[in-house]
């Protein structure tokens, strides 16, 4: 024993090292991947983007030129209708679980609920969508794609305009109903301002999310190669814009999905960096 | 000032708000339990005619219209698997780098590339594998002499691989920064070596958060639809081998929906997206436990 | 006990309970207009959830409720809706709590913004000068009246929630332990400002500080383990308590 001390101290020291570099090294490693994808995705896209690609309409198929215009107002589009849809639903039902069911039976179901459906893959959404909206309409359409969408933003923007709530301090509350406010004002213009930086937090990720989702507008928005402002009709957009041109025979085509790639990853970026800068904006008041 | 008159009126405001706020949330349950109800009515006709045999048929054709799930549950369990075996010892390492190795200046803008590239729409990372991983893998397979498509299992297993790394990683990164300082600072002040602390103290206690980041990226990879249908290469038949060309069940809606003409083919699709449903509604209930189980801590 | 003409309030057999536990026994008392009434006792002993009944937010607790009559003046406010109550009996609190993201102007005027009520630019300016001018912060925020109340000191911060309850123009000001989060200028203040106020409105006071009811309030209501134990002129309870529990209380025996 006292001899093999030193000794095993010295292995345990060694283990260490071996151990902790072999970690370093495995973390590193994915970095190579994810940076290439960075990179090929800036190299690739930023030289397909240029002015007439942001204002043009699609070309027709194995035809040189043509841009996205219709995509990106149909994302805004299609992506718009969602949050409106999803939104006020979203929030009623947070207001619910931090002001009124609380910890009922009720409540937990409904929390219960948000996590299944926010488990639920996109495509399966599509699927639901397509029976809810497109089979009764007949046709598909910008609206079914966007009923997909709000349903994939409901999960996300309840959680957090409860968690957000819950944070609100019991004393406003009691402020406000000892002026004789009744409770649903006291939520409304008290309870619910002073959660809004984190609540429009909880949107903006939201609406960074389905902005990419592809899956879901498959089969209904299902794309367009025209620019339209109706929501009744099948609408182009950026996801799926990106999906049809990558799986097309053309090289011109390829081309333009990696531009629409870089404009969406834009989009995406921007919401959650500004999302970002919110919740920083929360952290600091505390 | 205030007349009661509208006092009054407050009054039943508050009790019609009370009553919109708890509809709302009724309507969050109809919505998930109509969602449900509504892929076992529009499956209805195909559950009617193959009964449990849908799930291990080993056919799908249109054509003759006899439909079975089977090729695509196995393709969806072996890339989703394949996925995770690739990426959580990953995972597992920068998590473990982030929280506990990397001083913060590295560890902080580093979290935040990571979160960002979690937040990249999937149909980017298929894209990027079609146009890269797809030669990559191809060049691998001439190289051992295995069918140079390119496409197929291998490769949707890798793009899967790629996209959870970083959500399986955040999740167990998060977990890992709760495990309380003075618990390590104890293992320290026995002498504890760098490791040994993270093998004894942080790892058991973050055990139960990592397991559920790990449950919730399955939940992901189970689900995941357009990288995968990108490079999986589009075969309704039962995979031989991990070079083959193949469909999962998300890939194989993707792919067929919008081409199903007859009533009984697009039913069988429904039912594979019942399926999946059910699936990844107990996948992320167990990850429900888990999550529970850390806070109960 | 002290039997009080034409009392602003009234309690009879009340009640209160927390679940099971009854933090409020079969308490009969009545409360003087334009009179400063501390309410005092030990921890625990049910100061504050009798305040709290009096503006009936001792039932937004979950699981609270209350037995027996309370009258404002003559009606039983029981029976009455509380936001009604409310209106008529306002409330501070220990923690000064302006609402964060109001100015000080809209923190005065809570009452009516939050109510939806549209006042006039000159009527809502005098109300909120008047306001403050009561609360004695006017000289202090005439200038900033636009910027947010949470920038305020915490003297201030309170001085600003007292005027935001007198806005309403309610009959009864309830406190509660206005000053136990403030420094010794602050309170004093407060304490002053409290005297000037009891010629528009009742106000109860819960403070846990002996001395300070003693300066500032005409009755003293003594609690112990949920029991009114003893009411009467301020002077009266300290100088010649009828209850043992109040001279060891008084005395220092326990807190």
């Amino acid at each position: 024993m006292n001899n093999s001390y030193p000794a095993r101290e010295n292995w345990r020291r060694l283990k260490n090292r071996l151990i902790l570099g072999t970690i370093t090294v495995l973390a590193l490693i994915p970095t190579v991947p994810l940076f290439l994808i960075l990179f090929q995705l800036l190299h690739k896209g930023l030289s397909s983007l240029s002015l007439d690609f942001f204002l043009n309409l699609p070309a027709p198929p194995g035809e040189p030129g043509g841009g996205i215009a219709n995509a990106i107002v149909g994302t805004i589009i299609i992506v718009g209708l969602a949050t409106l849809i999803g939104v006020p639903i979203s929030i009623m039902a947070g207001i619910y679980l931090s002001e009124y069911g609380k910890e009922s039976k009720l409540a937990h179901a409904v929390r219960i609920s948000a996590d299944v459906l926010q488990g639920v893959p996109s495509i399966v959404i599509g699927i639901v969508a397509y029976a809810w909206v497109v089979r009764p309409m007949g046709h598909f359409s910008a609206l079914s794609g966007s009923v997909a969408l709000a349903l994939m933003m409901i999960p996300v923007v309840v959680r957090t305009t409860e968690e957000v709530l819950r944070l609100v301090p019991d004393i406003l509350r009691e402020a406000s109903l000892a002026l004789g406010i009744p409770y649903w004002r006291t939520v409304l213009k008290v309870v619910l301002p002073t959660g809004m930086v984190g609540v429009t937090t909880g949107i903006l990720i939201a609406v960074a999310r389905i902005a990419g989702e592809t899956a879901p507008l498959l089969f209904t928005a299902f794309g367009n190669q025209f620019m339209t402002f109706n929501p009744l009709e099948p609408m182009n957009a950026l996801p799926l814009v990106i999906f049809n041109y990558a799986t097309s025979p053309y090289e011109d085509w390829w081309q333009q999905a990696w531009g629409a790639s870089i404009v969406l990853v834009f989009m995406v970026l921007a919401l959650n960096i500004v999302s970002r800068l919110l919740a920083r904006r929360i952290a600091g008041e505390k | 000032m205030t007349t009661p008159k509208n006092l009054y009126r407050q009054i039943k405001y508050d009790i019609a708000f009370r009553k919109l706020a708890t509809g709302t949330g009724i309507f969050v349950i109809i919505l998930v339990v109509a969602a449900f109800l509504t892929l076992v009515y529009e499956s209805w006709p195909a559950i009617k005619a193959y009964g449990v045999k849908f799930l291990w048929n080993t056919t799908w054709d249109p054509v003759t219209l006899e439909f079975g799930a089977l090729p695509f549950l196995v393709g969806t369990l072996i890339t989703s698997f394949l996925a995770l075996a690739i990426s959580v010892p990953f995972a597992l390492a920068g998590a473990i780098f982030l929280g506990e190795l990397a001083p913060p200046q590295i560890a902080n803008p580093v979290s935040f590339v990571i979160e960002l590239l979690a937040g990249i729409p999937s149909v980017i990372y298929g894209l990027w594998a079609l146009f890269y991983l797809v030669p990559l893998v191809r060049a691998f397979q001439m190289k051992i002499g295995a069918p140079p498509y390119g496409l197929g299992l291998f490769t949707a297993s890798l793009v899967l691989a790629i996209m959870i790394l970083p959500y399986a990683l955040s999740v167990a990164r998060d977990v890992i920064s709760l495990v309380p300082q003075d618990l390590k600072e104890a293992a320290y002040g026995l002498g504890a070596t760098r490791w040994e602390t993270i093998r004894h103290v942080v790892l058991p206690y973050a055990r139960s958060g990592i397991l559920a980041g790990i449950v919730l990226a399955l939940g992901r990879a189970l689900g995941e639809t357009m990288a995968v249908t990108m490079v999986i290469g589009n075969r309704s038949a039962m995979p031989q081998s991990i070079w083959d060309l193949a469909n999962t069940m998300a890939s194989v809606i993707a792919n067929e929906f919008t081409e199903a003409t007859e009533d009984l083919h697009l039913a069988a699709l429904v039912e594979i997206g019942l399926l999946l449903f059910v699936i990844t509604v107990i996948v992320n209930l167990i990850a429900r436990i888990f999550i529970v189980k850390t806070k109960v801590r | 006990m002290t039997s009080i003409k034409n009392p602003i309030f009234r309690t009879e057999d009340l009640c209160a309970y927390y679940r099971d536990f009854m933090a409020i026994k079969h308490v009969t008392v009545s409360i003087p207009e334009k009179k400063v009434t501390a309410v005092m006792g030990p921890s625990g002993c049910g100061k504050t959830t009798f305040i709290r009944c009096l503006n009936r937010l001792h039932e937004l607790t979950p699981g609270a409720r209350i037995t027996g009559k309370i009258y404002l003046r003559d009606k039983d406010i029981l029976k009455m809706d509380p936001i009604v109550v409310r209106r008529k009996v306002g409330m501070v609190f220990q923690r000064p709590n302006p609402f964060p993201t109001m100015t000080i102007y809209e923190n005065v005027l809570a009452g009516y913004k939050l109510l939806g009520i549209r006042l006039p630019k000159e009527v809502a300016d005098r109300i909120v000068e008047d306001a403050l001018r009561k609360a004695a912060l006017w000289d202090e925020v005439k200038d900033v009246l636009h910027r947010r109340g949470t920038f305020l000191s915490g003297g201030q911060q309170q001085r600003l929630c007292i005027a935001r309850a007198l806005a309403v123009k309610p009959e009864v000001l309830l406190m509660d332990e206005p000053t136990s989060a403030l420094d010794p200028k602050a309170t004093l203040q407060i304490e002053n400002l409290i005297v000037e106020l009891k010629s528009t409105v009742t106000i109860v006071i819960v403070t846990h500080n002996m001395p300070q009811a003693g300066r500032i309030s005409d009755y003293t209501a003594f609690f112990y383990l949920g029991e009114l134990i003893e009411f009467g002129p301020t002077a009266e309870v300290f100088t010649n308590p009828k209850d043992p529990r109040t001279e060891e209380y008084l005395t220092g025996k326990f807190s």
